[in-house]
């Protein structure tokens, strides 16, 4: 199963929140699976749409994903997902 | 009614609740710290507290408090269903949470809230969840004449529930105008007559127009005052026209927040700008600008602020008042409070982040 990490700044709303193993096929039913273990973590990580939000950043191992409008990116049970935070504000 | 003692402000980094105690007003502690936060509110039903956030990265969330802002829950914010647009190709998503109003002390459980890119959304469940009133998001007008003003999209800042009937609501959009319902949302007339929008090709167009904020009189829900892009109106028929009350020569013009007495119609109180490109205090000079006439003159109130080497303007939702009490946070995050209706002025902090809201509670 692929394994997904989560940036340090979520934690502040997901105290919870530790990397896990999920089952699925694409980035999409990634954050699907996960938002039935942290109930709206969804909503932070993706707009009314789906799409990815803009200052949120997706790897699959050391590449982003391609498609942030419809999160249809591959994932296979190797690989390690890493959903960041990009880095912005003050 | 007793004066009420705290004052909750919505900053660039967080919500900051002031408390009046042995009468001295003392910071009382930060929720959300480092997180904007857009729009505070306290429900008069039930006394639940609400706070509208703006995370940059994480999208707008919404937060109830049961005990007066010790503790919070995040419950779920309105959204736009999947596939809807704000216009053709251009996705709609809350951008940001700008008006919260609750229903009417016959309905315990509806909440308002009004939004950029331009919807409306209310809820029938106390706030658990959010549904858009299509009628208004359907109105024929939005299409081609609701645009973006200081933001990107329309959006909704003002709504106002008549406290006689709760299905009689108004709603102040920039940039598009007044919007009135008799049926509780179903249906919607402009109500921009009289209002000016010298933006437009035609400054008399029935929509296109820009209050900044729409406040009601609390003791004749008939009487409206608006702080308009354009200059200061009030109608005292309930919106069917309106009367241009803008200073002739003084400053009593542009600005963005403006408060209504709540035992006289006729008393307003407005926080001048310097228009368009500029946005700074008018002559660098802090001014509270108060009319007791129902703005057939003004006068500027100036006793306690900075009155040179200031820059400091005041947000839509950052000016409010309860009886002689008034109290108005800045962009450069000073906070100062009356005590006899904005004759003097003390200052409480100029420390403070950037201030985008402030309420008495």
């Amino acid at each position: 199963m692929p394994r997904v990490n989560f940036t340090y700044a979520l934690k502040r709303f997901y105290p919870k929140l530790e990397s896990v193993d999920i089952v699925a096929g694409t980035v999409a039913e990634v954050l699907i699976s996960l938002d039935q273990q942290f109930p709206g973590i969804r909503d932070y990580l993706v707009d009314d749409q789906g799409r990815l939000r803009q200052h949120v950043n997706i790897f699959i191992g050391d590449k982003l994903i391609k498609d942030k409008k419809h999160l249809t990116d591959q994932v296979s049970d190797s690989d390690q997902l890493f959903i960041m935070q990009a880095l912005s504000g003050g | 009614m007793n004066p009420k003692n705290l004052l909750i402000l919505g900053t660039r980094k967080g919500l900051v609740t002031y408390q009046k105690s042995d009468g001295k007003w003392k910071l009382r502690d930060t929720s959300f710290l480092g997180i904007p936060v857009s729009l505070t509110h306290v429900d008069s039903r039930n006394g639940t507290w609400w706070a509208c956030l703006d995370h940059g990265h994480w999208g707008q969330k919404l937060h109830k408090s049961q005990d007066q802002g010790k503790t919070w829950q995040e419950v779920g914010a309105p959204k736009y269903d999947e596939g809807m647009e704000v216009k053709e190709g251009e996705a709609a998503a809350v951008r940001y949470l700008w008006a919260f109003a609750e229903g009417g002390p016959d309905k315990s459980d509806t909440i308002y809230i009004g939004t950029e890119p331009g919807g409306l959304f209310k809820s029938h469940d106390g706030g658990n969840s959010f549904t858009l009133v299509e009628s208004l998001w359907n109105h024929p007008s939005r299409s081609d004449h609701w645009f973006g003003g200081g933001r990107d999209y329309p959006g909704i800042h003002s709504i106002l529930v008549d406290p006689r009937d709760s299905d009689h609501i108004y709603v102040g959009i920039s940039v598009a105008g007044v919007f009135e319902t008799h049926d509780g949302g179903s249906s919607w007339e402009v109500k921009n007559k009289g209002l000016r929008a010298d933006f437009l090709p035609d400054p008399q167009a029935e929509v296109g127009h820009d209050p900044h904020l729409l406040v009601a009189s609390p003791s004749n829900p008939d009487v409206l005052w608006q702080q308009n892009h354009c200059g200061i109106f009030r109608t005292t028929n309930g919106g069917n026209s309106w009367q241009d009350l803008t200073q002739a020569d003084g400053p009593a013009r542009f600005g963005f927040a403006i408060a209504v007495a709540e035992n006289n119609p006729d008393r307003a109180w407005v926080v001048p700008a310097i228009s368009d490109e500029i946005r700074v205090a008018v002559d660098n000079a802090l001014c509270v600008c108060r009319t007791d006439d129902g703005g057939k003159t003004w006068k500027d109130l100036r006793s306690g602020l900075p009155q040179s080497d200031c820059y400091d303007i005041v947000f839509r939702h950052a000016l409010d008042v309860d009886g002689d009490n008034l109290s108005f946070g800045t962009t450069t995050g000073n906070l100062y409070l009356s005590d006899n209706g904005g004759d003097h002025w003390d200052c409480l902090n100029s420390n403070l982040p950037m201030v985008y809201s402030v309420a008495f509670a």
